[in-house]
């Protein structure tokens, strides 16, 4: 669902249209759903915190003035109750990304320079037509230290600004983009890996379609 | 060849990408790392592979979705929100 679409909902919600709830819900259910599996990595602490976050949402949602921010604004008390999730559970020990860890290595031919990295020209954008593709991906987000997962999915995946992310995660917006360059560099390192060693390989059956 | 090889500008590139690619730059740097990737092959292609890397997690998407909302919890989040609707109307209507 797009931006707008969303606002769309939120703005009929704030008025008092009950007919927009199940459709927020559902919308928003799946979202908070997506972000809490990948922060708390549990399918039943997800389902949790996606229940948990939209009872706070409904229960505040008059502290919502602008329709525009419901976004950010659910996935800020998403965040929140993903966190009190977390408390119950063992930390894992805080591991910082270096950018010097990402600089590919140069191959040098005959005055040709040329990175070590796959060839990215077959990687499709819009849609993970590949399930290995997609599950390189699940793996290499996965992967990524707590603190630099949460801003990616915010960034990337949730597609907010650099400020929303920042004020959801109580960050400075330096902070933020400086973890978020980590975070795609790391991400990219480890797609670049699974590509390298034979990762997608032409798909049988002429040309990609849907998903 | 390792990493210790490449000039000093490919690195100042490389620690600004994402800020590249996000339009967060100001137009003066923005022009600057133009001009060097113009020249540089390598640099485009990594900066080519980080911009897929971001459109590919654009178009991420569970594998796996909730299953769908049982009853009573639909119940208690309509509950929640029938509450909030109530409560903010005895608040006009006292005013």
């Amino acid at each position: 669902m797009e931006r707008e679409a969303e606002v769309e909902l939120a703005r009929k919600l704030m008025a008092g249209e009950p007919e927009a709830f199940d459709r927020f819900v559902e919308h928003f259910r799946a979202r908070i759903f997506h972000y809490s599996w990948l922060m708390c990595g549990q399918r039943e602490d997800a389902e949790e915190v996606a229940q948990e976050t939209l009872l706070r949402v409904f229960e505040n949602f008059d502290q919502l003035h602008e329709a525009a921010r419901v976004r950010p604004w659910v996935f800020r008390i998403a965040k929140n109750t993903c966190l009190m999730k977390r408390r119950r559970s063992t930390f894992a020990p805080r591991v910082e990304l270096s950018l010097d860890d990402f600089l590919p290595a140069m191959d040098h031919d005959g005055g040709h320079r040329s990175l070590q990295i796959a060839d990215w020209s077959a990687v499709p954008e819009r849609q993970m037509l590949q399930s290995e593709l997609k599950q390189a991906l699940d793996r290499a987000i996965g992967a990524l230290p707590e603190h630099y997962r949460s801003i990616l999915l915010l960034r990337d995946v949730e597609e907010l600004s650099t400020m929303e992310a920042a004020q959801i995660l109580d960050l400075t917006e330096d902070v933020v983009r400086t973890r978020l360059h980590r975070a795609r560099l790391a991400v990219r390192r480890s797609l670049d890996e699974y590509l390298r060693s034979g990762g997608l390989a032409p798909v049988a059956g002429g040309p990609p379609g849907g998903k | 060849m390792g990493p210790e090889e490449r000039s000093e500008k490919c690195r100042q590139v490389f620690a600004l990408l994402s800020e590249y690619l996000d339009l967060e730059l100001p137009p003066d740097a923005c022009r600057d790392i133009e001009t060097h990737l113009a020249g540089c092959p390598p640099c485009i292609e990594f900066a080519e592979s980080l911009r897929k890397t971001v459109a590919l997690c654009r178009h991420y998407r569970p594998a796996e979705l909730p299953d769908p909302i049982g009853k009573q919890a639909r119940e208690q989040l309509l509950e929640a929100y029938g509450k909030m609707l109530a409560g903010r109307k005895s608040v006009r209507g006292s005013e």
